[in-house]
């Protein structure tokens, strides 16, 4: 047989490879490392809802579900919808998927052929570029800043279409920046949408961690409904990550072409796990409520700390990420990574693997405990004063 | 004093004693001299009465027991169960007091050295005081939930180290 990798598909062989994959490995090998790597919360799931779960499965709920989810969960995702004034029909708009993650994919096999183009902010979540180019469309970085909070500005946007531009990408509150988008920036990306006739993907998984404020979701913005799709799921309001149900929210065509794709590939979310996210919607708010409120204190303390350290950090207003500049070190994102885990062992996420406009920036997740996070203040504050020593020597 | 604040502040060292003022002041957006003079208050007000820990006895070498004590008793004239409560608290062996709602009054624990001490204690010190009618002794066995604690956890790390 000739060379098994020349015979691979070259969409698959030209993927990126993982960014963090390297730093992964690395961590794992060394004793006693402070993680603020991680990207779920560090509650487990609510007893309540894994009680529930447990339950389904003495009453024998192990059979699959109809394709687009059970008809209750679907209810229940449509009224808490309703929180941010989007108002879909349970019955033919809402859809639940395999964790947020299918739902990327599905929308973008739905939206995009070879040709189009994708419009998507950086730094941000890994998995939307993949997805884009598995479905054959060609990527397009549009850049977003620490100067503006790492919003993004409808300048930048206009900038980067092109007339092969058919979808835009948005992921606020943001992972890695914590970057939250109020309604009026929201407006100006709406207004830039429908004069170029774009789709939007617009990821919201991270809308319950909005800290002082209300988050506001752009398919609610006039003229954005028809042209949006909503994506969400329980795995970070809810603490729920390994469950791995999603949902999506979009208007019926657009819904019933992903339900195809999604009929055909996955069939349906496991049934145990959509009977827990029913019971999470109907009687987790108190819980999940208290969860937001510790990452809140936690982000305080965090932010705090960097500024202090001397890594200028803007106020990420959602999310559980940190995202300070690295810069005032000299070093690159992925040397600074690397050298904080050899010589002081914290684990951080170099900026880079989020998109070009992360490098200088690094990712620090304060889903962690208070004395941990103040443990790895410490060692990243040592760590900067030496760098820093040096460089004026 | 702004009593949200006050809340928050006891909340937070209810839930780890040992946090410093100045962490305080960052998770809450304040400055440390507006923790420090709200720990004052706290204290000087007998909000907070004491710091201490919570401790698995169970793991330490100390064969003391701890007894949960139902009492009955004829509430008092004016004083009601004040009075007796107090007489029931003033000795050393007694942990805590708390009136009931419900089929008895008054539940006390106690703490002692082995199981002859505590009895003693109830048959001649707590039974005998006037008005109590009646008293039922529980011994705690094993405590598997202390102040929101849970003791033998097994919920530790689980996460991945590194992930998107
Ligand atoms: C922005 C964003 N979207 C989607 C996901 C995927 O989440 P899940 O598939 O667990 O719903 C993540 C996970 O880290 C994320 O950060």
């Amino acid at each position: 047989m000739s060379n098994l990798y020349d015979r691979l598909s070259p969409i698959v062989i030209n993927l990126p490879p993982s960014g963090i994959r390297r730093f992964f490995d690395l961590a794992n090998q060394m004793q006693g490392v402070i993680s603020l790597g991680v990207g779920e919360p560090d509650f487990v799931t609510p007893w309540h809802i894994r009680e529930a779960c447990m339950y389904s499965l003495e009453q024998g709920y192990t059979t699959y579900t109809s394709n687009r989810g059970l008809p209750e969960l679907c209810i229940e995702i449509a009224k808490y919808l309703t929180k941010y004034d989007l108002a879909y029909d349970p019955s033919h708009e809402i859809m639940v998927t395999v964790g947020g993650s299918e739902a990327i994919d599905l929308a973008m096999r739905t939206l995009v052929c070879p040709g189009d183009e994708v419009l998507i902010p950086a730094p941000t979540y890994v998995s939307y570029r993949p997805c884009a180019m598995l479905a054959g469309a060609s990527v397009i970085d549009v850049p977003t800043y620490a100067e503006d909070g790492f919003r993004l500005t409808a300048q930048a946007l206009e900038r980067a279409i092109t007339t092969r531009s058919k979808v835009l990408v948005l992921c606020f509150p943001n992972n890695p920046t914590g970057a939250v988008m109020t309604r009026e920036d929201l407006a100006q990306i709406a207004e830039v949408a429908i004069r170029h006739d774009l789709f939007v993907i617009s990821d919201e998984i991270y809308a319950e961690l909005t800290y002082d404020g209300h988050h506001t979701s752009i398919a609610a913005l006039p003229g954005m409904r028809e042209r949006t799709i909503v994506i969400s799921g329980m795995s970070k309001a809810y603490a729920m990550t390994g469950w791995r149900i999603g949902y999506i929210a979009a208007p019926e065509p657009l819904l019933a072409a992903m339900l195809k794709i999604h009929q055909y590939t996955i069939m349906c979310a496991p049934h145990m796990a959509q009977r827990a996210a029913l019971e999470a919607l109907r009687n987790g708010d108190d819980e999940r409520d208290k969860m937001i409120e510790s990452y809140d204190r936690r982000r305080k303390l965090i932010v705090a700390s960097l500024n202090e350290i001397g890594l200028p950090c803007h106020e990420p207003r959602g999310a559980f990420y940190a995202f300070p500049d690295i810069r005032p070190t000299g070093l690159s994102s992925e040397e600074f990574a690397e050298r904080l885990l050899l010589e002081q062992g914290v684990a951080v996420v170099p900026g880079n693997v989020f998109g070009e406009t992360g490098e200088g920036f690094v990712r620090c997740s304060y889903a962690t405990s208070v004395e941990l996070i103040e443990d790895a203040m410490r060692r990243i504050g040592a760590f900067v004063s030496k760098l820093v020593s040096q460089a004026v020597k | 004093m702004n009593d949200a604040l006050r809340l928050k502040v006891a909340d937070l060292l209810h839930d780890n004693a040992k946090l410093s003022v100045d962490t305080i002041a960052k998770m809450l957006g304040e400055t440390p001299e507006t923790i420090a003079e709200t720990i004052h208050h706290l204290e000087r007000d007998k909000v907070i009465l004491r710091y201490s820990a919570v401790v698995n006895w169970d793991k330490l070498e100390t064969n003391q027991v701890t007894a949960v004590i139902d009492v009955r008793v004829l509430p008092q004239r004016e004083v009601g169960f004040d009075s007796i409560a107090k007489k029931i608290y003033r000795f050393e062996e007694v942990k805590s007091v708390a009136l009931m709602s419900g089929g008895y009054d008054l539940q006390v624990t106690v703490v002692g050295r082995d199981i002859r001490e505590v009895s003693r204690f109830v048959s001649e010190k707590l039974a005998t005081i006037e008005n109590v009618t009646a008293t039922t002794t529980h011994f705690l066995l094993k405590t598997y939930k202390s102040d929101g604690v849970i003791f033998d956890d097994t919920d530790g790390e689980r996460r991945l180290m590194i992930t998107p």
